[in-house]
This record gives C-alpha cells, sequence and structure tokens, in this order.
C-alpha cells in the first residue's frame, strides 16, 4: 500500500511558538500553501501547559495557554493549515517527510521545510542520577502537563531539582497542585533566576535553597521515599519527600535533523545554522528551542518571524547564502545560536556559560584577528547571554572559524 | 481464563502449583497447559508478571557456546535457544540475529579466544570464527582503538525479554491456568500427600509444588526442609543509551571472559538501544536492584574503550537486576519425590535463553515422580504485539491504519505507541497493573523523554480504563 502524498509550499513541523509565528508570516506573506504540523493533540507547544504569566509582552502580559491560542489563531486566520495529532516521522527525500495521524500515513512534499520541533529536559536517567526507580519523579514538563492539562495528582512533599527560571515555574506548579516544596538543590552556589523570584520562595513560601548541592541518589521501592544530597564540602543528608522534579538541563529534541544528516552544532546539539537560520541542507530551516534550548518563547517567536523571511527569499529564488564559516565557543561557554556566521548577519546571538563570572568581557576572533570586544554585566549559567551583531561584517567568509571566548572573574 | 489479584485464593486443590511467575515459572506453566486434564496453578507475589530478574537483564538469546560443558546449563541453554528461537518467530516475540563477536582487547585475552572455539564444539556449537583486527574493524568501524581481534559467533540473537515472559502467561492462562498475583507465599506445610501454602491471600492446597520463585528459591527450600543452596543476589547495573545510537554497532560485543571476570559488553537492543553493561556485585540484600554512581561510572570507562563514540550519545535509562548465584557454577534443578516438590533454583544468568528447555526438563521430572500428566494437546498459538525496531509498528501500517485511527494516533512519540496499542494492551488477557507493565507490553513511557511529552497522557489513559 502506498502513500498518498501532499504537495505544500512550506511544511512546517511543530506548532510550539517557532513554527506557528513562522506559518502566520508565510501565510500572510501570500504563501498559498503552509502546512505545519504538531503529534501533539492541540497546537501551542510548551505555552500550553505553562499556566503561569511570563509570556506575550510588558504592556501585553499573557499566560502560557493564552500566548498558546493568540499564536494559533493569527496561523490560521493568516491562511496557514494546522494539521494536529499529525507526527513527522521520517525523510522521504531532500524535502519530503513522511507523516501519520488517525487519518493515515502519508507523503508530503515540499518547496522548504522549517523544522521547530522544540526541546525537552533531560530526564533523570539522562543525568545518571544513581538509585532505586521508583513512581514520583519528574521532569517540568511532564509534571505541568499532569497537573495543569490533566489535573491529576502529584505527591505530597516534592524536591525540585534545580533553581533557575524553569525550576521556579515547577516550584509553583508543585504549589498549584496542592503539595509543599521541600526544597530547592542546585549544584550551582546561587539561584539562576532574577532575586525577586528567588526571595519570594524563599522568603513567602519558605522553601529552602540548598546551593552547592547535588542530589547523589534516589530512595524508595514502589513509591519515591526521599532523596540523598551532598553538599560540596561532603556533608550528605537524606530529605524525606515523595515526588522529585528534574529542572532544566534542556536538550533540542533533534532525532528528525539527525535522521536527515543535517549537520549538528556540538555545542547546542540542535541543527548547526546561519543568521537566517538555514541548517546544512538547502531548502531546510530550523527555528526556536531546536536551535538554542531553551530560550523564552519570546526568542521562538522571533525565530519564527525571522526564519519566515528566509524561506520567502528562498522561495522568491534567491541564491542559498553566501559563505558561512562555523562560530564556535569555547569553555566555560555551552553554546551559541546561531552558530554559523555570514558577514553582514543581523541578528544577536544567545548563549549560555557553564560558569558564573562578574563583569566578564565577551571577545570574538578569527584567525587571531579580534573582531569585537564586549563587556557584560555579569554570566549566570541557565541564563541568556547576548551578543550583539555589529561585527559580522568584519567575518571573511573565506577565513577560518570564528571563536568566542568568555573572560572574567 | 482466571488471572486473580485478590480476595481469597481458590479452595479445592489443585494438581499442580508454580510458585514464581518470572519467565521460568512462566514457562513451566505453560508447558503443564499441554495437559488438558492438570489443574494448574501460578502464584506470584507480585502484580504482574515477569517482574522480578526476567524484567531486568541483557536480554541476550545465547548459543550456550561458553558454557560449562556437560553441565545441565549447557544442554538446556543450547535447546531452549532453538526452541525460543521458533517460539518467538510464531508468537511475535522480537528476535534479531545479529550474532556476536568476542573481543580480545589484550594478549591474555586474544590467548583465550581458541580455548573458547574449542570449548565452543564441546558445546556442540561449531559456527565459531577466529577474526583478524582488520575484518573486525571492518565488521565495527566505531570499535576503540587497540582491540588484537575477536571470536566471531554468528549465532547469538538478541530477543524481548518481555514479550517472552508475557506470552508464556498468555498461553497459560488461555489454555486454564489459574494466575494468582500479589500472593506471596510464606510458608509451605507438606502433609497426607498435599501441599499447603500460606500466602497473602490465604491458603492454596496442591498435591505437587514446583519451585521457581528466583531470588528466593532458597527460602522456600528451606520451608520443605532443604538447604542444598543459598542464593547470592549479584547484582548487574545497565545503561541503556538512546536509538539515535544504534547505528554505532552491528554485532553484540561480548568480553572475552577471563580471571578476572566476566566483564561489560555492548549489545543492540530488538528496541532499536544499545546496552552497556552490566556490572557483577555479589550482594545480600535481594531488593538492591538499585543503581549506584560507582556502577555507572565503571559502566561509562568500560564503555569509552569499547565504543568511544558511545559516550557522546543520550541516556535513555539505567537499571539493574539480580542474578540468582548460589555455591555451584549451574542450574540447582531437584526433583524430590517424597514430597511431590521440584527446585528450580539458580536459575542465573541464562534462565531467559533456556526458560523453554527448562520447563520440559521441570515436566518430565513431574512426571517421573509419579504426575499423570495425561493426553497433551496443542497449544493454541498465541501473537502478541512485536515491539521490534525492524518489525513495522502499527503506525507505520497504512492498512491497519486505515482500518483502526487509534493505531494512527500516537501517543509516546519517542517510541511510537500508538493510543490503540495501549488500549488493547489494557483490554489482554494478562494486563497490566501499573505505568511499568504497560510499559513493558507496549513500550510506552520508556524512550528518549521518560515522560516529559507523553506522561500524563498516558498515565490518563491508564487511569481512565480504571486499571
Ligand atoms: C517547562 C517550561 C517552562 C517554560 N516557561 C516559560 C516562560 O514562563 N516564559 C517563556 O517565555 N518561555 C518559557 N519556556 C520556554 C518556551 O516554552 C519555549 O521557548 C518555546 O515553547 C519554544 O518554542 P518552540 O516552538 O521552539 O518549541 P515548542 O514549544 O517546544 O514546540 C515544539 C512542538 O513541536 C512538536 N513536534 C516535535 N517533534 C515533532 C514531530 N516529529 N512531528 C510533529 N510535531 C513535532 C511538539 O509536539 C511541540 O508542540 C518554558 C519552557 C519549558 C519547557
Ligand atoms: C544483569 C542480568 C543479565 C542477564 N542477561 C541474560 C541474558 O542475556 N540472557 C539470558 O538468557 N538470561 C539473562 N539473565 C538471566 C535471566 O534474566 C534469569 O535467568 C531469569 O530471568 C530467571 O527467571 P526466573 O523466573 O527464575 O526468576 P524471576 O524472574 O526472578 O522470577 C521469580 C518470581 O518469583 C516470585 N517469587 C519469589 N518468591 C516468591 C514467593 N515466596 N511467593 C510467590 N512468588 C515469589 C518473584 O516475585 C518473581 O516474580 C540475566 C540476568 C541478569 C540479572
Amino acid at each position: 500500500m502506498t502513500r498518498p502524498t501532499r504537495e505544500v509550499d512550506v511544511l512546517v513541523v511543530g506548532a510550539g511558538p517557532a513554527g506557528l509565528a513562522a506559518a502566520a508570516r508565510l501565510a500572510a506573506a501570500g504563501i498559498a500553501r503552509v502546512d505545519v504540523l504538531d503529534r501533539e493533540q492541540h497546537a501551542g507547544g510548551v505555552p500550553r501547559h505553562c499556566r503561569h504569566g511570563g509570556f506575550g509582552t510588558w504592556t501585553h502580559p499573557l499566560t502560557g495557554p493564552a500566548y498558546a491560542r493568540l499564536l494559533h489563531t493569527a496561523a490560521v486566520r493568516a491562511g496557514a493549515v494546522v494539521r494536529t495529532g499529525t507526527t513527522a516521522l521520517d525523510w522521504a527525500g531532500p524535502l519530503a517527510l513522511d507523516t501519520v495521524g488517525p487519518q493515515g500515513l502519508e507523503t508530503v512534499r515540499a518547496r522548504a521545510v522549517v523544522l521547530a520541533t522544540g526541546a525537552r529536559e533531560r530526564p533523570r536517567a539522562a543525568r545518571l542520577v544513581p538509585g532505586t526507580r521508583p513512581d514520583g519523579v519528574y521532569t517540568t514538563g511532564e509534571l505541568q502537563q499532569a497537573v495543569h492539562l490533566y489535573g491529576q495528582r502529584i505527591g505530597t512533599r516534592a524536591v525540585v531539582v534545580g533553581a533557575e527560571s524553569v525550576s521556579y515555574a515547577a516550584a509553583d506548579t508543585v504549589r498549584a497542585a496542592g503539595a509543599q516544596v521541600v526544597a530547592m538543590v542546585t549544584e550551582l552556589p546561587v539561584s539562576q533566576t532574577t532575586a525577586v523570584r528567588a526571595h519570594d520562595a524563599r522568603l513567602r513560601h519558605r522553601v529552602p535553597l540548598l546551593t552547592d548541592t547535588t542530589v547523589t541518589e534516589l530512595l524508595g521501592h514502589g513509591r519515591l521515599s526521599g532523596v540523598r544530597v551532598r553538599h560540596r564540602d561532603g556533608r550528605s543528608v537524606q530529605l524525606a519527600c515523595d515526588t522529585v522534579v528534574f529542572t532544566g538541563d534542556f536538550v533540542p529534541d533533534h532525532e528528525l535533523a539527525r535522521r536527515g544528516r543535517l549537520e549538528l552544532d556540538p555545542g547546542t546539539r540542535g541543527p548547526a545554522v546561519d543568521g537566517a537560520l538555514h541548517t546544512s541542507r538547502p531548502g531546510v530551516f530550523a527555528a526556536g528551542s531546536l536551535l538554542h534550548p531553551v530560550e523564552s518563547a519570546a526568542t521562538a517567536t522571533r525565530d519564527g518571524v525571522r526564519v519566515a523571511a528566509a524561506v520567502l527569499e528562498s522561495l522568491a529564488g534567491a541564491e542559498r547564502p553566501r559563505h558561512t564559516v562555523p562560530l564556535l565557543v569555547e569553555p566555560p561557554l555551552r553554546w551559541i545560536a546561531p552558530n554559523r556566521v555570514a558577514p553582514g548577519d543581523g541578528h544577536p546571538y544567545v548563549l549560555r556559560t557553564s560558569a558564573l563570572s562578574k563583569r566578564p568581557v565577551l571577545q570574538v576572533v578569527q584567525d587571531g584577528r579580534v573582531l569585537h570586544e564586549e563587556r557584560l554585566r555579569a554570566a549566570v549559567p541557565n541564563r541568556t547571554l547576548t551578543l550583539t551583531a555589529g561585527w559580522t561584517r568584519l567575518v571573511d567568509p573565506a577565513g577560518g572559524p570564528v571563536r568566542v571566548t568568555l573572560t572574567g572573574r | 481464563m482466571t488471572v486473580t489479584l485478590n480476595g481469597p485464593l481458590p479452595s479445592g486443590s489443585y494438581d499442580v502449583a508454580v510458585v514464581g511467575a518470572g519467565v521460568v515459572g512462566c514457562a513451566i506453566a505453560r508447558e503443564l497447559a499441554r495437559r488438558p486434564r492438570l489443574r494448574v496453578a501460578l502464584v506470584e507475589a507480585q502484580d504482574d508478571v515477569g517482574q522480578g530478574t526476567s524484567k531486568a537483564n541483557t536480554a541476550i538469546l545465547h548459543t550456550g557456546f561458553d558454557a560449562v560443558p556437560g553441565s545441565l546449563e549447557a544442554r538446556l541453554v543450547r535447546e531452549g535457544a532453538r526452541r525460543l528461537a521458533a517460539y518467538a518467530g510464531e508468537s511475535g516475540i522480537a528476535v534479531e540475529p545479529v550474532g556476536a563477536l568476542l573481543v580480545a582487547w589484550d594478549e591474555e585475552q586474544r590467548a583465550a579466544l581458541p580455548h573458547l572455539a574449542e570449548k565452543a564444539v564441546r558445546n556442540e556449537y561449531r559456527a565459531t570464527r577466529l577474526i583478524e583486527p582488520a575484518e573486525l574493524y571492518e565488521r565495527e568501524p566505531h570499535l576503540g582503538p587497540g582491540a588484537l581481534g575477536a571470536l566471531h559467533v554468528p549465532g547469538e540473537s538478541i530477543v524481548c525479554p518481555w514479550t517472552t515472559t508475557l506470552a508464556y502467561a498468555t498461553q497459560a492462562v488461555r489454555h486454564g491456568v489459574d494466575l494468582h498475583l500479589n500472593s506471596p507465599v510464606s510458608d509451605v506445610n507438606w502433609h497426607d500427600g498435599e501441599h499447603v501454602l500460606s500466602t497473602a491471600r490465604g491458603t492454596l492446597r496442591t498435591r505437587r509444588l514446583v519451585n521457581a520463585a528466583g531470588l528466593h528459591a532458597d527460602t522456600l527450600d528451606r520451608h520443605l526442609g532443604h538447604r542444598d543452596f543459598t542464593v547470592t543476589p549479584r547484582r548487574g547495573q545497565l545503561i541503556v543509551f538512546d536509538k539515535l545510537a544504534r547505528d554505532l554497532v552491528h554485532h553484540i560485543l561480548l568480553p572475552v571472559p577471563t580471571a578476572r571476570g566476566k566483564g561489560v559488553l555492548v549489545t543492540p537492543t530488538v528496541y532499536g538501544n544499545l546496552l552497556l553493561g552490566p556490572t557483577a556485585e555479589d550482594l545480600d540484600d535481594k531488593r538492591a536492584t538499585g543503581s549506584t554512581a560507582e556502577g555507572l561510572a565503571l559502566l561509562r570507562e568500560s564503555g569509552a574503550r569499547i565504543l568511544p563514540a558511545l559516550l557522546d550519545e543520550e541516556v535513555t535509562a539505567v537499571y539493574a537486576g539480580l542474578r540468582a548465584a548460589t555455591e555451584q557454577d549451574d542450574y540447582r534443578i531437584t526433583a524430590h519425590p517424597e514430597q511431590a516438590y521440584v527446585t528450580v533454583g539458580g536459575i542465573r544468568s541464562t534462565g531467559l535463553t533456556a526458560s523453554l528447555a527448562i520447563a520440559s526438563h521441570v515436566t518430565a521430572l513431574l512426571a517421573d515422580m509419579g504426575l499423570d500428566p495425561g493426553p497433551a494437546r496443542d497449544l493454541e498459538p498465541v501473537r502478541m504485539p512485536n515491539l521490534g525496531e525492524t518489525h513495522p509498528r502499527p503506525h507505520r501500517n497504512a492498512r491497519r491504519v486505515a482500518a483502526d485511527p487509534e493505531y494512527g494516533s500516537l501517543v509516546c512519540h519517542c517510541e511510537g505507541v500508538s493510543r490503540g496499542e495501549i488500549r488493547d494492551a489494557l483490554a489482554s488477557t494478562v494486563p497490566p497493573r501499573n505505568l511499568d507493565g504497560l510499559r513493558r507490553r507496549t513500550r510506552a513511557r520508556a524512550g528518549r523523554c521518560q515522560g516529559f511529552y507523553c506522561g500524563a497522557a498516558v498515565r490518563e489513559l491508564f487511569e481512565g480504563a480504571g486499571a
């Protein structure tokens, strides 16, 4: 039985903020057949289950679900077709994907493909946290869906692993489910969210923050009975709890990118892209958390807008860029996105560091030539660093890789 | 079809009761089900079959090439491998005949290879072949540097251990065996030609008893006055790597056993992952199925040598199983005719492979001690869902999706599990009692995201079914 084939102009995989924003722009610009597919039953991506504020704009603050609806409506109004419950399984050609949904199996051929498949948190196993395998172990994503989308019960006493913004969101969800946050635990010496948020958790909700502390073992048969933690100084204690949430430590959902043998960036583990979000395969673009696991939804939405512009140029027959060179980071920097650069790329870059430093200096160098230097206020792990793009016109497209370093105290 | 979970156990006397619904106990129950005249009970402490050692092994269908020649284990593994391969074919249990390479990393190991080849011949396995480094690296280009050669054992395969246990149990129950779950046996009294088992759900009477209690076979034995052996739990910790790592190897990469121990292997699984492990740690706690920081560090160190690229891949799961080691390097299968009792103990690291052969060996022992089994019948074949990566899952089958759209509606994205498969599992002969049981039947929540995307949805389906 051969699969029916559908022809579209642009196929967008993933109906999160990045995919929906791209589709809305493309359809509004007059592209006739823009298909967005998502394997979930509802469009919107991660914001669907972030039932808290922090989305939208300063003037128009929104909850996650409201933001998801807004983007979905905008895409549909512009004329894009959003097909939910439909999974892109694998490539069927350079610009074609096999899909499946309740309506059956299909091959979708496109003139351009946008991958916007998002990211997930590394679960307990991937972090190699030893111990037994009891019930009650979550990531933020699973926790939020359980509580906000399905109204499921969780335990009564939870430990939250991580102290970045998403960890505080997880703590809020634990409380929304009527449970107590026993402690938040971070290996770093400080929390990695805003001072207001950290104080609020500690003072108003009386959540202890254990810094310089590692979860070394999960305990309990059947249901979780506790976690063992160790402080950097060697002290070890057991925290009694029936729920533990592993937060942060994001990794892109890059299965399609890998199956398609797109070039990946070793830092982000997402597809390597240039400033226009082209991947290594002509006609295939990428956007959102797949490229920078994870930035704010607003950043994903901006990516969507940016990728739409590049797709439009490409459909209009523009030559694929211009020569690009790799953009590499050195430790303590973990990754930068985009991670290939051409002279004149105009959008800022986002980066992540693994070490805390005050007033550090970002330096951009190509073949020993300093292209740019800028002093930052601070660099905190798990928080966004931004590098402006003014220097890209100095890049020699025939030169070696461009390196970004961070030096500081 | 009888599976009971709670309430008192039936009052009448059974002809045979098998204690322990691991892969071995289920295989024995299935074999007994071929005798329609027998009334058979399978009694299990936990709320599902296969929740002991049988759920946590390396899932290799061994040829038995390196068993101790002449041992009972050697014979039963050899026979069992043949039988299980055939049974898997007719039942939909995933098997992949990938073959194994025993890789030598130093002179001592290289020197051992010819001896292993001879030992294989003594175990009636003649297909091994020594291969030189050049061919080895051609077959396995991602192998770490420094390998000095290998022994190729083409007959080694990988198999799905979960479906195997479940297929036996399903077939046994469909042919009249009573499966009593949640029934830990705490004591046994033998008098007037009858065993009276004390369980958490009351007493169960039987004229003949088979002890297939795995790690606890020695305890049950002691209730009947036997002190033939002691089970030492030997822990094996394992790391499961992402499916995207699957192409890094083509064979099971076995370590060469030396005086210093058995070593760590790298093997594909039928689900398309790679496994790294196991460790071998003698413990005294039969519940110590946790992983440890030292164990995982040791595995990563070995993995880095065998297949350096492996460590760049994402880890999907970590687990540990306990082998039922005893004082002897062989199975401890003993008939006690005076008590109408058979002990099936010490089924250590090959019980999955040998299960069907153990079952017929045990039924023969029962017959020897006077059980009149009556006429035999052929069992109706079972068709289990095939969980293998090389077998098209329902959502890849256009005809099935067209006939039943629930198979096109994916719930667990990482593993491609559809709502239809979850529905089917919940309605099956031996249904899952918890999410882990559902995972072993469908692979839902077993993938790389471990529930980030699907956890809540799968729980909803499970709880919605009123399970
Ligand atoms: C727990 C959590 C809390 C957060 N809180 C905030 C916050 O408070 N404020 C904020 O600004 N940002 C927040 N973020 C970040 C924000 O949600 C992300 O930046 C944003 O959702 C990224 O959008 P995206 O479109 O790239 O990916 P996603 O939103 O992840 O969407 C990707 C979509 O692709 C689909 N998909 C993947 N693979 C396939 C396939 N093969 N076939 C079909 N569909 C596929 C998925 O189902 C998903 O719907 C949070 C993130 C997380 C994980
Ligand atoms: C790390 C590891 C790797 C392995 N690799 C392989 C391999 O690659 N190939 C292979 O063929 N084999 C392998 N094995 C061995 C194989 O898994 C075992 O031999 C097999 O699972 C043993 O099955 P069993 O039924 O005897 O025991 P179990 O599966 O442990 O079943 C015993 C059952 O008895 C029940 N029980 C115990 N006491 C009582 C009681 N008092 N009352 C009621 N019920 C009771 C338990 O709950 C349990 O369900 C491996 C084992 C380990 C640990």
